[in-house]
């Protein structure tokens, strides 16, 4: 930027240009910055959509294991979908704790249907 | 705890296995229907001295006086009566070939409702009234019906209706698959399930009488003895399937197909140790 | 085609008890369907019974009442024999009517 002022004014054309020169190192300083973070940016927001797919996977291969038993849960649905739905407004970390409740349900719900196996017996009537 | 008792199990099996006799678990796991449904009305009528054995297939109402007034009123007018009408109706009018549902069935369909589920030896599986009724239509060239209400609930209403009375009189061939059939509906009953952890036994065994939220839970004894039902929550008719699979949401489990091998076996169990009672459908519920 | 009122009157001689069961959808305007979408308001807004040409019953109702409604009162008077006239107007303007003897 080139503000032309009166001569004898503490801006002078010297210290202007000083000045220019300077905003000039700091604002290149702050463009390279800028570059670098958004260069940045965009690798950190692939690797939480990488841990995003990866823990969906795991919470949907559980979740059919557990429909292999015949035991999944309405709230693992819920929570897969939940996943699906941060993951799409690119909510990741959101998205991630989804999975991993999904998980976490989908696993309790296959717990429950190994155990009860042999359980169940304990509430037959005799 | 239970993992303990997992391993211990275990540990008795394999002594079992290496010492080549056969382990008692095997045995008990033969299942002994008429044992099995003598212990099982005992319960209930010990629970319940003062509720007369045909009156549990009223569910609810057999269990509570208030109700079982109001209940007495309203079936002098009953909300299912405009179903059993139109399933009536539908009985009577012929497919597009000619047939119709009395061809499918014995007696016509009239006054049988109490033979179903029955096991089917040339399948190997339970064969239900709605199944029954849906096959019918298919081998006739009818397009199947939801199993859930509305029409389904209308058929299975009118050959309730016309069944009014008769014990339930379910049988159990000498056939290891039969058995079997059995014993998966028994320990479907039993085994919890659900993000709640329930297994129908969890309300209708131990705490018939009882409420959850506002509903007075029925005992197990005869529950199916009134079905179809007009139910108020449903603002609507309801069958076997529409109950089994609405249930497995209430708890937070996903209900598995209508007519699946564990639903259509759960009613065999369940029609089983109620054989005796009278087919009080179709019935009203809150 | 058959009529949406059952209707079941009968009289001690002092005092009839009315019961009736009206096939009607009782659609408050509030509910949606499977879509999402309002299923339209179709309720019975009146309902009336009437002996020896008065009215012994009038109800005004709105979406509040459930479907396929079920009333029972008793009034003052009726004999064996004699009439009792049942009409329903919902808000689409539809009505039914039926004549039912006190029994």
């Amino acid at each position: 930027m080139s503000i032309v002022r009166k001569s004898g004014n503490r801006f002078s054309k010297e210290i202007m240009l000083k000045n220019k020169s300077r905003m000039l190192r700091a604002s290149t300083l702050s463009l390279a910055l800028a570059l670098l973070m958004a260069g940045a940016t965009p690798v950190l927001a692939a690797d939480s959509e990488v841990d995003f797919r990866a823990a969906y996977a795991a919470a949907e291969t559980a979740n059919k294991e557990a429909g292999l038993l015949r035991n999944q849960w309405t709230v693992t649905a819920a929570a897969l979908a939940e996943a699906r739905k941060a993951a799409d407004k690119g909510d990741f970390d959101q998205a991630i704790a989804s999975s991993k409740e999904a998980e976490a349900l989908a696993k309790a719900s296959i717990f429950q249907a190994t155990s009860e196996k042999t359980l169940w017996k304990e509430l037959e009537i005799h | 705890m239970r993992s303990a008792i997992h391993l211990a199990s275990a540990a008795l099996a394999l002594a079992a296995l290496a010492f080549g006799a056969v382990p008692s678990a095997v045995a008990a796991d033969t299942p002994n229907p008429p044992a099995d449904a003598k212990a099982f009305r005992d319960f209930f009528t010990q629970k319940f001295p003062k509720v007369k054995l045909e009156d549990f297939v009223n569910g609810p109402y057999s269990m509570n006086e208030d109700l079982h007034r109001q209940w007495e009123e309203k079936e002098q007018f009953p909300p299912y009566e405009f179903s059993v009408d139109m399933g009536k109706e539908m009985f009577s009018k012929p497919f597009k070939n000619g047939k119709s549902y009395a061809d499918c069935f014995p007696n016509q369909g009239i006054g049988i409702r109490q033979n179903y589920p029955y096991f089917d030896e040339k399948e190997g599986k339970v064969i239900t009234l709605e199944l029954a009724l849906n096959r019918c239509r298919e081998v006739n060239g009818e397009p199947p019906f939801s199993f859930l209400k509305d029409e389904m609930a209308a058929l299975t209403a009118y050959m309730a209706f016309t069944s009014r009375g008769k014990p339930f009189d379910i049988k159990i061939p000498d056939d290891p698959r039969a058995l079997e059939a059995y014993q998966n509906g028994k320990r479907y009953f039993y085994t919890r399930r659900g993000q709640l952890n329930f297994s129908c036994a969890t309300c209708h065994v131990q705490s018939p009488g009882e409420r959850i939220r506002a509903e007075v839970l029925a005992p197990a004894l005869g529950i199916l003895n009134a079905m179809p039902i007009y139910r108020s929550e449903w603002s609507g008719m309801g069958t076997i399937s529409r109950r089994f699979t609405t249930c497995n949401t209430q708890i937070r489990g996903v209900p598995l197909n209508p007519q699946d091998d564990e639903y259509r076996d759960l009613e065999y169990y369940l029609s089983y140790v109620s054989n005796g009672l009278p087919i009080s459908g179709p019935g009203a519920r809150p | 085609m058959a009529s949406t009122i059952r209707v079941r009157a009968t009289s001690n001689g002092d005092i009839t008890e009315v019961q009736a069961l009206i096939q009607h959808p009782m659609d408050s305007g509030f509910v949606k369907d499977a879509k999402g979408e309002i299923i339209p308001p179709h309720f019975i807004q009146q309902l009336t019974f009437e002996y020896d040409g008065k009215s012994v019953f009038v109800a005004d109702w709105g979406g509040g009442v459930s479907k396929d409604p079920y009333v029972k009162f008793s009034f003052k008077g009726g004999k064996k024999g004699d009439d009792l006239k049942i009409s329903w107007v919902d808000n689409k303007g539809a009505t039914d009517t039926t004549t039912a003897k006190i029994q």
